[in-house]
């Protein structure tokens, strides 16, 4: 097996960072190894859990299945990226409050996954917020309060607007 | 200190210890988990379901560059001897010796520091096998000249399984039987009998944290980091797998990504301890999705089961034959056909019982524990077929259970003489939310409506063990120490409530400190809905302890234990922030074992769990689709400690059955598992959810509970199986007794009605 490796530049939780990776490492693997951020986590390894869900450029992809050296330029966002007020933001709160988790191993991508919900749409209804969550899986099956969670966040989100 | 007992924390649904920490992706799990020098293993897995070993060809892949090493079973046996393990029988080798026993046992492993290597490594293997007659199906394993194992090899701590030592040409792992009454001779006296057959399918946990352990060795000891259930029983058997003292093996568990019992026992462990000892470095072996699916399932079982009943509806008699398809290994399967076995006949007042259950090995992946232990396919058939009868006598199906039903003060069909059950209470409530007496829209056209109810209950397992300690520091903060694993249930803070309560101290400066052999007490694991009561107990026991003493301590240096401040009582003692108090606590319940030949004990379980579902469904008669529209979960959970995190178990088990009952099933060639990745093996999603889901604890108190506490982890799942089945038969008329109910199966069954059956492909 001969390894590839590339160094690339980008902007990871608002701070500008480099590292070298090899070619065929995913952006869960160059989190995890060289930054230690393990909020985005592997586990079906296929994309169809949500569990490695990370921002790049502002969008949601599946860490898993996306290229590490891909980033290269990109601005990175993951769960660890501390809330703007220094504290949790309106999600985060909202999914402490309502209970929206049992084992928490899949709690990170339902947060991010949230928060674009929220950023495209401030006042989704049930239907939407099913759909829009239906990539990321719970196994604890604590969907119920998850859709409480992000009822609660768009209120509060809206009365902060 | 406050007054004991007054802070009423008890009771309250406040948010979960470590909420901040898993909102952030904060939250400690194995897999964070790196170790200087760590290598990663990789294994190569049996591609066939039986066969003997001929030849291991690891050349391509040790030529590899960066391999490490490829180990087998051989090298194996060089640090354990004797490699076989189990809970209940010493049946699973660390990697298979001679034979393998079923498709994805582990043959060899390749350890790299880079797991891509290892990867790579692992898929050039090559290995030749003699293959060998092998048996898939439960009921055939009872006959089959496929034998799985040469010989039985049960594990010597349980005395009741001495009998089976040695035993050959057989694939019964475990034989329970039950006898009470005379059901033949109330057969023959009833009005009418009814004989049905029921099957479950081969399901699994899906923990997204799929199983991931390291062991790292030291100077004569070792450290395994795991991702267990059962940090205690880890420790003890992989001490005597090395034989070692236990003092030597260190375990610990952070929190789990999800566990459902498939984290129970040895996984992993006992590999990783010997590959550490084989290099001398830390290894780590995480498992990928894929691979679950050939570690650990839930138990397969056909299920046969006859009534006698009166004409005015009383069941005189009932007889259940379990088969319990337990695969290559026995796991816990032999506890699960004997402490499930034994409630085979429902939660029913009936004078004539006789249980034959069958723990069988078969050549298809081991299955063990899996939220309910046994009990979800029980409840299954004996609810259907009590639906059927009541549905067949024109009695209503409320009103037949209610005519007989199991109540407090009346014999268990072990002859366990049943209290602090709320079945009634449970039935009751199911009915009012459902407004079970009031008309029922039920649909028109192609889309027709029905509803249903089930009721299931189960035993604790028992007799366990449970110790806590309590450690008050000097500034009046507190630490809990307790081998309870939080996997997403809610333990932590539960018992961080309990001490509180105890100490009349706020949560805040409670800490729990996970399992962690080397510091936290034994406790013998965290499954079967045990730890609120075991460990509740335990806890409490060892708050009030520490209690004790800091009152004592106040009273010998003059102040009032009653309203001096903690950190002042210790201050005066020491004369400055110093010193501990520390508290302990055990429990056991007390327990008589099951008679050998009747299944008789007059104190079979510390206490019962009760559980009762109501479905509304919608059937579209065109193609066969459920829809669940209200789902309803009644359970008797003594008085909770934290109603929200109750209800959340309630209903997180409810949905998960559900997936277990409308599409989630292992499907097999030769063994093979065809659908082992979630895009092929469907878990409820957020879209599958019911449209309602409703759930209570009921009115109740468990006199043996801390605070009246007991179980709940496992009690939302019990009846959503049948209460669907019934429904569905509700509304239009078919009745399912194989699981899952797909549209197929749905829409299979209605054209067969219609006297048009569809052609099998």
């Amino acid at each position: 097996m001969s390894v590839q490796n590339r160094t690339i530049r980008f902007t990871l939780n608002g701070e500008a960072v480099s590292a070298e990776v090899p070619t065929h490492w995913n952006l869960v693997e160059l989190l995890q190894n060289r930054f230690s951020l393990f909020g985005a986590r592997e586990s079906c390894a296929q994309g169809l859990c949500g569990c490695c869900t990370v921002l790049v450029n502002g969008r949601a992809v599946s860490g898993c299945l996306y290229l590490a050296a891909l980033v290269d330029g990109a601005d990175v966002s993951t769960i660890e990226q501390p809330a703007e007020s220094g504290g949790l933001d309106a999600v985060q709160k909202a999914f402490i409050e309502a209970g929206g988790f049992q084992c928490g191993f899949c709690t990170p991508g339902f947060v991010l996954m949230t928060r674009q919900l929220l950023d495209e749409n401030p006042e989704p209804t049930e239907d939407e917020i099913k759909h829009y969550l239906s990539g990321n899986l719970c196994r604890c099956a604590t969907y119920p309060e998850i859709i409480k969670a992000v009822q609660l966040a768009a209120r509060a989100r809206r009365a902060k607007a | 200190m406050a007054k004991a007992a007054q802070s009423g924390i008890v009771g309250r649904s406040i948010a979960r210890l470590e909420a901040g920490a898993k909102v952030t992706g904060r939250a400690e799990y194995v897999h964070n988990l790196r170790l200087p020098g760590m290598l990663h293993g990789k294994i190569f897995r049996s591609t066939v379901a039986h066969g003997r070993i001929r030849r291991i060809d690891a050349s391509a892949a040790r030529a590899l560059e960066g391999v490490h090493r490829i180990v087998t079973a051989e090298d194996i046996c060089k640090v354990i001897p004797n490699p076989h393990y189990g809970p209940a029988f010493h049946d699973q080798p660390i990697l298979a010796i001679d034979k393998v026993h079923h498709v994805g046992e582990p043959v060899a492993v390749v350890l790299a520091s880079d797991p891509h290597v290892a990867e790579e490594a692992a898929s050039q293997i090559v290995v030749e096998y003699e293959e060998l007659p092998a048996v898939f199906d439960e009921v055939e394993a009872m006959t089959s000249t496929a034998v799985v194992h040469e010989a039985l090899k049960p594990a010597g701590t349980f005395p009741d399984l001495k009998h089976l030592q040695g035993k050959k040409n057989t694939n019964i792992a475990l034989d329970y039987h039950l006898r009470r009454g005379d059901v033949e001779a109330a057969f023959k006296a009833a009005d009418q009998v009814f004989e049905h057959r029921f099957r479950t399918q081969q399901v699994l946990h899906v923990p997204l944290e799929p199983f991931v352990s390291a062991a790292e060795p030291g100077d004569a000891t070792l450290t395994i980091y795991t991702a267990s259930q059962s940090p205690s029983f880890v420790r003890i058997e992989i001490a005597r797998l090395l034989g070692w003292p236990e003092n030597k093996v260190r375990v610990k568990v952070p929190y789990l990504g999800g566990g459902f019992g498939a984290k129970l026992y040895i996984k992993l462990e006992a590999l990783v301890t010997a590959l550490a000892l084989l290099t001398r470095r830390p290894v780590k072996i995480a498992l990928t999705m894929e691979e679950q699916f050939y570690t650990l399932t839930k138990h397969a079982a056909t299920l046969r089961i006859k009534s006698g009943v009166t004409k005015d509806g009383r069941i005189t008699a009932r007889l259940c034959e379990v088969w319990w398809n337990g695969g290559a290994y026995a796991d816990i399967g032999p506890r699960v056909t004997q402490k499930s076995g034994f409630t085979a006949p429902g939660p029913y007042d009936i004078e004539n019982v006789h249980i034959d259950s069958y723990a069988l090995y078969t050549n298809l992946p081991p299955a063990g524990a899996l939220r309910g232990f046994g009990i979800p396919q029980l409840v299954w058939a004996y609810e259907g077929h009590t639906d059927i009868i009541a549905r067949a006598l024109k009695i209503d199906p409320v009103e037949f259970r209610r005519k007989n039903l199991l109540r407090n003060g009346r014999p268990q069909a072990t002859g366990t003489v049943m209290k602090d059950a709320a079945i009634d209470k449970v039935l009751e409530r199911v009915a009012a939310r459902m407004g079970w007496e009031k008309p029922f829209d039920r649909g028109s056209g192609t889309t027709r409506r029905g509803r249903g109810v089930a009721i299931g209950f189960k035993a604790s397992i028992s007799p366990t063990t449970s110790v806590a300690i309590v450690n008050l520091y000097a500034d009046g903060s507190c630490a809990l120490y307790s081998s309870t694993v939080d996997m997403g249930q809610g333990s932590d803070t539960a018992m961080a409530q309990i001490v509180s309560e105890v100490l009349g101290i706020p949560i805040e400066v409670i800490t729990v400190v996970h399992p962690d052999t080397d510091v936290t007490p034994y406790d013998m694991a965290t499954l079967g809905s045990r730890s609120t009561y075991h460990m509740g107990n335990a806890v409490r026991r060892a708050a009030e302890d520490a209690r004790d003493k800091l009152m004592a301590m106040a009273r010998e240096v003059g102040l009032s234990a009653e309203t001096t401040p903690i950190p002042d009582v210790f201050r005066k003692k020491y004369g400055m922030q110093a010193g501990n108090i520390v508290g302990t606590g055990s429990f056991i319940p007390t327990y008589t074992p099951t008679d050998h030949e009747t299944g008789q004990s007059d104190n079979v379980t510390p206490f019962w769990m009760v559980g009762g579902t109501g479905a509304e469904v919608e059937v579209d008669t065109e193609t066969g689709q459920v829809r669940v529209a209200r789902l309803i979960n009644v359970a008797d959970v003594g008085t909770p400690i934290n109603p929200r995190i109750v209800e959340t178990q309630l209903s997180g088990a409810a949905i998960m059955q559900l997936g277990f009952t409308m599409s989630e099933q292992m499907t097999f060639s030769a063994g093979q598992c065809t659908n082992a990745s979630l895009a092929a093996y469907k878990i409820p999603g957020m879209l599958d959810i019911p449209v309602a889901v409703e759930n209570e604890a009921v009115d109740s108190m468990e006199h043996g509970g801390p605070f009246g506490a007991k179980g709940v982890g496992e009690t939302g799942t019990f009846g959503v199986s049948p209460a669907i089945a019934n429904a569905i038969d509700d509304a239009v008329g078919v009745r399912l007794t194989s699981l899952p109910l797909t549209a197929e199966a749905v829409y299979r069954a209605l054209r067969e009605k219609q006297g048009k059956p569809l052609q099998n492909d």
